[in-house]
């Protein structure tokens, strides 16, 4: 059974860096009820292509469907269902001055980033790791009364 | 050569070898159709109504194999082609559909008769284009007819904006295409094949199951080459009607809901399914746990998302038809054509216990009588289009066809006002063919206005409409599963058809008798004009065998006229 069993998934797609390919991506997605998590896309380097990572909770079944329908799109060149992979994600995260700021940055520090700004009111730190770990810095970091957190969703490389 | 975007669409289409353009003017592609003026290249049909335009293009696609091609405005000539878009998505069919645009500068203004075409058909064509400038015009063009009919066929859009179409530059219509990301599978993988003919050889109770893509892939003779050497029985879904020709003694039948009794045992009992070219619909395989239930699946499709998407796949080949039974046949020669014998018995048991079958009258026409009847007469020399229905299902039951691209119908889509459109479209393809639109009083009123395209083009299109005062199938669902209650099904008031007909330059037929029914075709093939032909029709046949929806194949409603099942 575990064809139906839902599981996390992530999966690069390669494609023509044209107009509209996005949306060709996500309203394939959407059209077919197929679930995303987390998307992110950027132009690679001293190409016509760009490289789109996206999360997905499916079956096993239904990742073969997405990847075979992804395929069928015109400007689609390959899509990769990762499976050894090095997974990052980027986060930024707001707090308020009065906070304890060494325990801030350690904490940043600890999960591979560290303080990219210090305002009048606020100090804004950047942490980029694995998901897993991403949950566990935003947890962490409840207890300093974050005013704002931004996740950049996951960026995935084969390794 | 130096020319107008709008040139360069008629340039594009005259270098595809297209011979017939349908299509609507409008505002934002009136410079194209002023090109269209000017050209001696193709011809053009003004259809009177876009959706109308891009079913006639579809009926010419589908009877001819070739991309078919129509024309629409911007804004609501473009909304009312979609459907027509649709259809030929879903039945996989080679359509190259040009709509004017806005002028670049007014795109995202809510401009007059704007709408966000490419946005809107993007889930409903293969691939679409709005085009930038004019320098990608001619690139797009031809990656658009290539797009179309290569690989898993589809209707592909391309938008372009009005100031592209005035705009003069150089114009060459590349003799390639360069689509790094588009390369279709045409060869199958030898060693998928070997296997699976491994697994013909070991079963023994195999069975061919034909679906449309053999129809597009052109590959009929090769399929009953196949069919002849193994011996093995054949099903055809409703878009493979054609197929084998009805004549040939291993066909059992259609499959599904309304398929026969022998086809959708044979599925049930099936230990191999040699699929070729067929999706596994939900119309063909009813309750999914018992279909096919004891039969490893060999499934053979250009389009590699069609297998396993709706049943496990044991022997997938990623291939077309045509190559990979090429492949096939040799690796067959010497196969134990004995070995299926006794379960070829069992099927024509299956067959004489339950053929198809209905109690024909001497007081009302029958439908299914009306259907063999045009077999009779006209049989092989026809082409066939229907509309969506009751009607559809006894065409497709009872016409004897000969060969594929005789029966052209909306299978996917189920887009009522298909076939008289369509209908147009093969016969412009085939203007010495006998072409007659088996439709319903329902479905032939959602393109009548389509008599005046057939009466101006003098395009002798035969519209039998099967006349039962209701929608029909609707009906009938509403008597099995509604109580009878007949909710917004009821077609009492009618029309004056013969009047309707002639008004718009056609002709027009009552019939109530099997004599006038004999008269009016007979007339209307010698009378060579437009007609309606208005089939008074048994109010409340049903189209039987019938699988009712989520059930499983083998539980049939069967007509009363066979005989009970044998204890």
């Amino acid at each position: 059974m575990a064809q139906v069993i839902d599981e996390r998934r992530v999966i690069s797609v390669i494609v023509l860096n044209e107009s509209s390919v996005l949306a060709r991506i996500t309203s394939l997605f959407a059209g077919r009820g197929y679930n995303i998590e987390s998307l992110t896309v950027a132009p690679i380097p001293n190409t016509q292509m760009s490289h789109i990572t996206i999360a997905t909770n499916s079956s096993a079944r239904t990742m073969e469907q997405i990847s075979k329908q992804l395929h069928k799109l015109i400007p689609v060149y390959k899509v990769i269902e990762h499976e050894e992979m090095i997974e990052k994600e980027m986060v930024l995260a707001k707090f308020p001055i009065q906070e304890n700021l060494a325990d801030i940055s350690v904490l940043a520090s600890a999960y591979n980033g560290g303080v990219v700004n210090v305002g009048k009111e606020m100090i804004i730190v950047m942490v980029a790791d694995e998901p897993k770990r991403i949950k566990h810095f935003i947890e962490a970091s409840e207890r300093y009364n974050p005013c704002e957190i931004v996740r950049g969703g996951v960026v995935a490389i084969e390794r | 050569m130096q020319m107008s975007g709008a040139q360069m669409v008629c340039e594009a289409i005259i270098a595809e070898g297209v011979k017939t353009v349908f299509g609507y003017p409008g505002g934002a592609i009136m410079h194209v159709y002023d090109e269209v003026y000017k050209q001696e290249g193709f011809e053009h049909i003004l259809n009177r109504h876009e959706q109308a335009s891009v079913h006639a293009a579809d009926g010419y696609a589908r009877a001819t194999g070739e991309v078919g091609v129509a024309m629409v405005t911007s804004g609501p000539g473009f909304t009312n082609a979609v459907t027509g878009l649709a259809t030929a998505y879903m039945d996989s069919i080679p359509l190259v559909v040009i709509s004017g645009q806005v002028p670049s500068h007014l795109i995202g203004t809510d401009g007059f008769q704007e709408i966000d075409a490419v946005g809107i058909s993007r889930p409903c064509t293969k691939h679409n284009f709005l085009v930038r400038s004019l320098e990608e015009l001619p690139r797009v063009l031809k990656e658009a007819f290539y797009i179309a009919r290569s690989g898993r066929a589809g209707p592909v859009l391309v938008d372009i904006p009005k100031d592209i179409t005035v705009e003069i530059g150089d114009y060459v219509y590349p003799d390639e295409v360069d689509l790094p990301s588009y390369k279709p599978t045409y060869k199958g993988n030898t060693r998928q094949i070997e296997k699976a003919v491994e697994a013909i050889k070991a079963s023994k109770k195999p069975l061919l199951y034909l679906g449309g893509g053999v129809v597009l892939s052109n590959a009929y003779e090769l399929v009953r080459t196949l069919a002849k050497k193994t011996q093995i029985p054949v099903v055809e879904t409703l878009m493979a009607r054609g197929v084998m020709g009805d004549k040939n003694p291993l066909l059992l039948g259609m499959l599904g809901m309304h398929g026969n009794y022998s086809s959708n045992m044979a599925m049930s009992e099936t230990d191999l399914v040699i699929s070729f070219g067929a999706r596994f619909d939900d119309r063909v395989t009813g309750k999914l746990s018992e279909f096919a239930k004891y039969a490893k699946i060999i499934h053979v499709d250009i389009d590699a998302a069609n297998i396993g998407k709706i049943v496990a796949v044991d022997y997938p080949i990623v291939g077309d038809i045509t190559k990979v039974i090429e492949v096939m046949l040799p690796l067959l020669d010497g196969i134990d054509t004995d070995r299926f014998e006794a379960w070829r018995s069992i099927l024509a048991r299956y067959e004489a216990l339950h053929p198809l079958s209905y109690v024909d009258s001497d007081e009302v026409i029958k439908p299914q009588w009306a259907i063999e009847r045009i077999g009779e007469l006209v049989g092989v020399d026809a082409i066939i289009t229907s509309d969506v229905g009751q009607h559809q299902m006894w065409a497709a039951q009872h016409y004897p066809f000969d060969r594929p691209r005789q029966w052209i119908n909306s299978g996917g889509l189920g887009t009522m006002g298909f076939g008289f459109p369509a209908a147009l479209g093969a016969k412009k393809a085939f203007p010495d063919k006998i072409v007659i639109n088996v439709t319903g009083d329902g479905s032939i009123l959602m393109n009548m206005q389509e008599l005046v395209t057939a009466a101006e083009y003098k395009i002798p299109v035969i519209n039998l409409i099967l006349n039962n005062h209701f929608l029909g199938m609707v009906r009938q669902w509403q008597t099995f599963f509604y109580e009878k209650r007949y909710s917004e099904t009821d077609l009492s008031f009618q029309p004056n058809w013969k009047a309707l007909a002639e008004a718009c330059g056609g002709i027009g037929y009552d019939v109530k008798t099997k004599a006038e029914f004999d008269f009016a075709i007979k007339d209307a093939i010698a009378q060579d004009k437009v007609c309606f032909m208005n089939v008074i029709v048994n109010r409340f046949e049903d189209v039987l065998p019938m699988v009712p929806s989520g059930g499983a194949l083998f539980n049939m409603m069967l007509p009363q006229t066979t005989k009970d099942e044998e204890a």
